[in-house]
């Protein structure tokens, strides 16, 4: 996949993503400042890197409990910080930017970093940053969905006409500068539903599916609906990557991981979604076919390996940093990450 | 214990009162109960436009707030074109689809004529169903005919207001327990 700069002879992607959530530990109920928590994230990627991971990604959020609004900014500074190691948003929140100023922040970031800036544009699911911005929630979709087509076309074109409804009409527009090779990586980012897994496949844009907890089975619908949807609009779907991103904890053994990691999740969830994580849910991560990775790593290799059969897929991103868990732990997670679970599945999923 | 007793519909004096009934009975079986009755039509509720329930302002982030912290409900309704009124609706519209895990909610109906009788049936308990309420099965349905100078004047609806009462609190102890048998099955 070489637009993507995805080598399948390697094996599977094994990554991070953050959403830059601060939130109170939930065995302490401290706090760290949002400072100690930014560097923190750094940190994390830095130790990705060293680890030999392949990916950091870092989400845009603007609610109360989240430390990432300025994400490009930070991407940069972890640009600085690393050599290797892609370095993506997930996701950067289009609909309330300009498209225009967007490129020209991740074509900057492509060129500090070598061509190591991937970007995922999202719509929020808050509303909080569309009343600090002053954009109408009235046309949620369309507005989302005209900027996401226009970054496409700043993408592919190096002089651009456009005119739409969200923002003034370019004309003769050149956005400089360009990204490395000229094209930045866009996925796209899709939720539950197979709808958006479609839209996906009729941009012809490479689609990281959310993949939060439930049956690996669900998820394949999107992937297949996605890959149809490719080769209906004219796309080689094998030439388009996968991504799936789960909430990740590993432990030694599996009943440790759960009993561990249910507090963190469940007040997390209470702070970000508004109810706590049903432990009917959670139960199920024990079950190799659940989407959860919450577990011993062998657990962890099963259930990718599992997913890969599914979905054949090119990259797996973990959330190992959700809930206030302390750093001590993250930095756990990252070693077993990478010293056991990606080996065995870059191993088992490596093409000739 | 919170039960809020929710009249809804903008204006239905006879649902108002209905659920002040069933409220009231609640009072006289467990004087301990925290109760409250909110009517739809003293708040201006903003339509449902599928936003995150908490990013919602003013009457409607009350409201919500209100609902999302009872653990259960008397909720009155009239009868409007077959169905529940929109007012009603739309309150379900602005929660989140689970709004009523693990809580209780008993129903009150008022109407103009009997024929809507199973309205009850067929429109508003497969919305709380889907919302995960556990229902109190049995429900009261008061014709208008009943409601005379603001009294109900029928003892036959007295006695079903006061089994619905009962009935009520008894699930919401039934669930209280099935919370810690649920808590005991899992060791995390």
């Amino acid at each position: 996949m070489k637009g993507y700069n995805i080598d399948e002879s390697k094996g599977m992607e094994i990554g991070l993503y953050s959403l830059g959530d601060l939130l109170p530990d939930a065995h302490t109920g401290n706090t760290i400042s949002e400072q100690e928590r930014i560097k923190n994230i750094v940190q994390t990627a830095r130790l990705a890197e060293e680890a030999g991971l392949d990916v950091f990604s870092l989400g845009e959020s603007h609610q109360k409990y989240f430390i990432s609004q300025a994400h490009q900014v930070i991407l940069g500074y972890i640009a600085a910080v690393t050599s290797k190691i892609k370095i993506s948003s997930g996701v950067t929140v289009l609909s309330t930017a300009d498209p225009v100023r967007v490129f020209e922040e991740f074509s900057t970031l492509d060129l500090l970093s070598d061509g190591r800036i991937e970007l995922i544009p999202g719509r929020a699911s808050r509303t909080g940053v569309y009343k600090l911005m002053g954009i109408s929630l009235r046309d949620y979709e369309a507005i989302f969905e005209e900027k996401f087509n226009l970054l496409l076309q700043l993408n592919r074109e190096r002089v651009v006409n456009w005119k739409g409804k969200y923002r003034p009409a370019l004309e003769d527009a050149e956005i400089l500068p360009r990204p490395l090779n000229d094209r930045l990586i866009i996925w796209r980012g899709v939720g539950g539903s197979a709808a958006s897994a479609i839209k996906a496949g009729f941009q012809g844009v490479p689609m990281t599916l959310a993949t939060l907890a439930g049956p690996a089975s669900a998820f394949k619908q999107s992937v297949d609906a996605y890959r149809l949807a490719l080769d209906q609009n004219g796309y080689n779907a094998s030439e388009f990557p996968v991504a799936t991103t789960s909430l990740c904890y590993i432990a030694d053994d599996t009943s440790t991981a759960m009993r561990e990691y249910f507090p963190y999740m469940s007040s997390g969830f209470e702070y970000v979604n508004g109810r706590p994580f049903s432990k009917y849910l959670f139960a199920e991560a024990k079950n190799s076919k659940n989407t959860l990775m919450v577990g011993n790593w062998e657990l962890i290799v099963e259930k990718i390996l599992y997913q890969h059969e599914l979905y054949g897929h090119q990259r797996f991103l973990a959330q190992v940093d959700f809930g206030g868990l302390p750093f001590s732990k993250i930095e756990k997670i990252i070693d077993i990450l990478a010293d056991k679970v990606a080996p065995a599945v870059r191993k088992e999923t490596k093409k000739d | 214990m919170k039960i809020l007793g929710i009249a809804g519909s903008i204006k239905s004096r006879k649902t108002v009162l209905a659920v002040e009934a069933v409220i009231k009975a609640i009072k006289d079986k467990d004087d301990s109960a925290e109760t409250e009755i909110i009517s739809l039509g003293d708040f201006d509720l903003v339509f449902s436009d599928g936003r995150d329930y908490r990013d919602y302002e003013g009457d409607t982030s009350i409201v919500i707030s209100k609902v999302m912290e009872a653990d259960a409900f008397i909720i009155g309704t009239p009868v409007y074109q077959s169905s529940i009124p929109g007012t009603l609706k739309n309150l379900f519209d602005l929660l989140p689809k689970d709004a009523f895990y693990d809580k209780v909610a008993g129903i009150v109906t008022t109407a103009g004529s009997d024929k809507h009788f199973l309205m009850v049936e067929s429109q508003l308990k497969p919305i709380l169903s889907y919302m995960k309420a556990i229902v109190v099965p049995k429900y009261v349905f008061i014709n208008e005919a009943l409601f005379i100078d603001d009294q109900i004047v029928s003892d036959d609806i007295d006695f079903r207001i006061r089994q619905l009462a009962g009935e009520t609190v008894r699930v919401i102890e039934v669930v209280r327990e099935l919370k810690v048998k649920r808590e005991s099955e899992f060791d995390f």
